[in-house]
């Protein structure tokens, strides 16, 4: 086993962790939107975790899963957040 | 020299990504109020994407379209992830969520109209 493989290892041990976090506060968050910010955090540890994937597996294509991820979250937030102030609005 | 370059700044840097979105998890898990939240998990996990497409870009560089695409990534990501935080901080404020406790002072307070949602900044007149 090289060096590679074993950060590449502890790095998803990490992701994984990360998610389980996130994944809590989107469970528990008193608020709207503190749900909308851990899902932003998941959707961003996908997109890591994709490029660890690639990383690892030398799937390269995997990378353009990853654009197009990013794109989607950072579409599904900006219109969590329209919805949210139009909602507080009237 | 070749070991190093595909195999020890990869690693390292792999390793940092990791260590940096755990840590912005670990902010939204246990920071007091929705902007720190947002803080946390914005800026931490923006620079741990970074560093994960940096770690393929540097393991890929003898092709030239992993390494174009991860630069697409980390620019994408880096002009993208401010303004989605930007608007969910103010769709919160908007919303009336209750700051932190400790807050010293509220610089927006009264300063948004509440029908129209725009923002006045104190120097009108």
């Amino acid at each position: 086993m090289n060096l590679l493989d074993g950060a590449v290892h502890l790095a998803s041990v990490m992701l994984a962790l990360a998610v389980v976090l996130a994944f809590i506060r989107l469970l528990r968050g008193p608020s709207l939107p503190d749900r909308v910010v851990a899902f932003d955090l998941m959707t961003s540890v996908a997109v890591g975790i994709m490029a660890l994937y690639s990383l690892a597996t030398e799937e390269t294509v995997f990378l353009d899963v990853a654009i197009v991820l990013a794109l989607i979250s950072f579409l599904g937030t900006v219109a969590f957040a329209r919805y949210l102030e139009q909602r507080g609005k009237k | 020299m070749e070991v190093i370059l595909t195999e020890w700044i990869p690693a390292l840097l792999v390793l940092m990504g990791a260590s940096f979105m755990l840590l912005a998890a670990i902010g939204v898990m246990r920071l007091p109020d929705v902007w720190m939240r947002m803080h946390a998990s914005t800026k931490s996990a923006t620079f741990g994407i970074g560093c994960m497409a940096l770690a393929l870009a540097a393991s890929h560089l003898h092709d030239l379209g992993v390494v174009m695409r991860s630069i697409i990534v980390i620019g994408f990501v880096f002009q993208t992830a401010p303004v989605a935080a930007h608007m969910i901080g103010r769709a919160a404020y908007l919303m009336g969520v209750t700051p932190w406790r400790g807050t010293m002072r509220d610089e927006l307070e009264g300063r948004y109209d509440p029908d129209t949602h725009n923002l006045a900044s104190g120097n009108e007149h």
